[in-house]
């Protein structure tokens, strides 16, 4: 490395570890993040599925104490029986998943239920099924067996979304807020203003991240197998190269978003303009593979989903190299094209 | 058409300064060349910055370019440092020109911004450091920590620096690549007048050693302390040039009465042309409540002025003289004070 690089990329170390507060922000944060996410979207069996029965059915008040009785068959259904506006009221406001309404004929009933509210639908199916097998008393049940392998809770889901998102924040926060930071300041052009040459400067502020990028990586990877039990299944050099190559994509990403921009305010907002659609679309929280089929396209596209896609195969499924190869590529396009896009318009005075 | 026969005079004016100042010697060649510079910013309507200047910059010289907010110094510097692009015009550092030899020019240099904001958390050491690293020759950072009197603070962290501290690091930062030539764009302004003192040395000792330098003010105090040379620039012209003594001079005699008559200044009992032919008096201005007249001998003038304001039955309500500054000169040119119209 040559000394002004060097030097460089000292003074970026320099004014990021003597900033206690950009190092909690940096390092805790995602830590504390992940660590609430972890516990409030742990995997819980579903204990409790409330389901109201109306008193004002045609089959009237007999009808509904009977229906009640059959409903408890299933423990985790929990009944109330009420006037037809309070049912409605309760499945309204989601506090109820089914409406079950008694009908003057013998074991017959109407659901009332919300089709599109997964709550709702399970309600349904498991009041249904508590009816018919009170029903039938001859009808064999099934042995039910639990299924609990690592890599598929929640959170073996949530921590490598997590790492996703920090490699995105931290390229394009830590690349495009301080060149905009250093502009403002006149730093850039007091730069400018010296025989430094243009690519130590950029290269030295991509080193920095990255390093800055890495050890992030590391603690929040620590973290969640300690705290979690999340664990790398897959090779961990691919899982590395994948890393190395998000934080400087995203490093490319926030240079293009910065390369014009004068003022923090501006640049804060472009930033979430970029960044706000990749959390959204890109499965952060959830698969993006719920999304409409029409958007897929657009949605692989995206640098965040490859590399997502890229760090679950490695980390939950246990993959290789090949897996890694497609979000490699998609990665190495967006860095490229951003940063020789960034440098053909960068605004250095 | 109409810019063209300007710049002609003022080519002409240029030259006719530098004859009468006789020591120049055009063989010896200048550290800076600028001819017909001109900066048009596009807009409705389009913003004429600078409007062609011509200088020359001498070798081992203090050149101070003068004039008030807004006038065009600044653009003018930055143009000649190579930050910003002229709209037409040439200019000449060092003898190269800034499209062919940026890097060979930018490491003979040394420049300090009207206003860059260091990074806070470099200690002063580090800072300078960092900027001994981009010249491929200089001296060491410690040489130039103390050439602007900061050892005692060599560790301390930017954001810790006191204005003229700040201001003293930056200097250091420019002359850590042992420049032949140094910019200074407004270096003391909103320093307190003894940071402002502690700058000048560092920029005597700096010329001292035979080195040349190009600095911007609007304090006429400044120019006159610092500078051999100064080019005095009004909206984005220079409308004088040269020593400041010749151009005091030159703007009717180095000294200056002022005369205060009366509250009223309507009903002034004096007129202005009995006071122009008072002995010595090169010039007449109206100030406020009186006037200020240049004189070559006050001694001559003053005892004259004192018989006729007599004879008139007039007891000024105040009366002094002083020697003549810059500012009288930017008065005599312009009709307005240097620092007219500054928020400060």
């Amino acid at each position: 490395m040559n000394r002004p690089l060097q030097q460089l990329v000292l003074a970026r170390f320099r004014e990021f570890f003597r900033r206690p507060s950009t190092v909690f922000w940096v390092y805790g944060f995602p830590l504390l993040l992940s660590g609430v996410l972890g516990v409030a979207f742990q995997n819980r069996p579903v204990e409790r599925i409330p389901v109201d029965v109306s008193a004002e059915g045609s089959g009237g008040t007999e009808a509904a104490e009977a229906l009640k009785n059959k409903l408890k068959r299933d423990p985790r259904v929990v009944v109330a029986i009420g006037t037809d506006r309070e049912c409605r009221d309760r499945l309204r406001t989601a506090k109820t998943g089914l409406v079950v309404i008694p009908i003057a004929a013998p074991s017959r009933y109407e659901y009332l239920f919300d089709p599109n509210r997964p709550e709702s639908l399970l309600a349904r199916s498991a009041a249904d099924s508590a009816l018919v097998r009170a029903d039938a008393p001859g009808l064999a049940a099934p042995t039910d067996v639990a299924f609990d392998e690592p890599g598929g809770r929640y959170i073996d889901f949530l921590i490598p979304g997590l790492v996703g998102v920090n490699l995105m924040g931290g390229g394009l926060w830590g690349v495009g807020f301080v060149v905009v930071d250093m502009r403002v300041r006149k730093l850039l052009k007091r730069f400018l203003a010296t025989p430094m040459r243009r690519q130590d400067f950029l290269l030295a502020l991509m080193i920095s991240r990255a390093v800055f990028t890495l050890i992030e990586v590391l603690i929040l990877l620590a973290f969640g197998y300690l705290a979690f039990g999340v664990a790398v299944r897959g090779s961990p050099l691919a899982l590395a190269a994948l890393v190395v190559l998000g934080a400087a994509c995203f490093g490319g990403v926030g240079l293009l978003v910065a390369c014009r921009v004068e003022t923090i305010e501006s640049v804060s907002g472009l930033m979430n303009a970029v960044m706000l659609p990749m959390y959204l679309l890109c499965g952060v929280f959830f698969a993006a593979d719920r999304f409409p089929d029409a958007v897929q396209p657009l949605i692989r596209a995206l640098p965040l989903t490859a590399l997502l896609d890229g760090v679950r195969a490695v980390m939950n499924d246990g993959a290789g190299w090949p897996a890694v190869a497609w979000p490699a590529a998609v990665l190495t396009a967006w860095g490229v094209l951003s940063f020789a896009l960034a440098l053909r318009f960068f605004k250095w005075r | 058409m109409a810019r063209v026969l300007d710049c002609n005079a003022k080519r002409q004016c240029f030259v006719a300064c530098t004859l009468t100042l006789g020591a120049y010697n055009p063989r010896m060649s200048a550290a800076i060349r600028v001819s017909n510079l001109v900066k048009t910013y596009p807009g409705r309507p389009p913003v004429e910055a600078v409007r062609g200047v011509s200088l020359e910059v001498r070798r081992g010289e203090c050149f101070g370019l003068l004039g008030p907010n807004g006038a065009g110094k600044t653009t003018t510097l930055e143009i000649i440092e190579g930050l910003l692009a002229p709209t037409s015009g040439d200019v000449e550092v060092l003898e190269r020109r800034w499209d062919t030899d940026d890097r060979a020019i930018r490491e003979r240099i040394g420049i300090s911004l009207q206003e860059t904001r260091l990074p806070d958390r470099l200690t002063v050491r580090e800072t300078v450091e960092l900027f001994r690293s981009f010249y491929p020759s200089g001296i060491s950072p410690q040489e130039a920590v103390a050439a602007v009197s900061l050892q005692e603070k060599t560790g301390s962290y930017v954001d810790r620096l006191s204005g003229g501290q700040k201001q003293r690091l930056a200097v250091a930062c420019a002359l850590v690549g042992d420049p032949e030539m140094l910019f200074l764009d407004e270096p003391t302004t909103g320093l307190d007048p003894q940071s402002r003192r502690e700058l000048w040395d560092v920029v005597r000792a700096y010329k001292g050693r035979g080195r040349t330098v190009l600095i911007t003010t609007h304090y006429m105090d400044e120019a006159e302390r610092l500078c051999d040379r100064v080019a005095v620039i009004d909206h984005g012209k220079v409308i004088a040039i040269g020593a400041p003594s010749e151009l005091i001079l030159n703007a009717g005699g180095e000294h200056v009465i002022d005369v205060r008559l009366a509250e009223d200044a309507c009903a002034c009992p004096v007129a202005a042309e009995d006071l122009a032919r008072l002995p010595t008096v090169a010039a007449v201005r109206p100030a406020d409540g009186g006037f200020a007249l240049s004189a070559a001998e006050p001694h001559t003038a003053l005892p004259a002025l004192l018989v006729l304001l007599q004879q008139k039955g007039i007891t000024p309500a105040g009366l002094g003289t002083r020697l003549a500054t810059l500012d009288d000169v930017f008065l005599a040119l312009t009709g307005r004070h240097l620092r007219d119209g500054e928020s400060a």
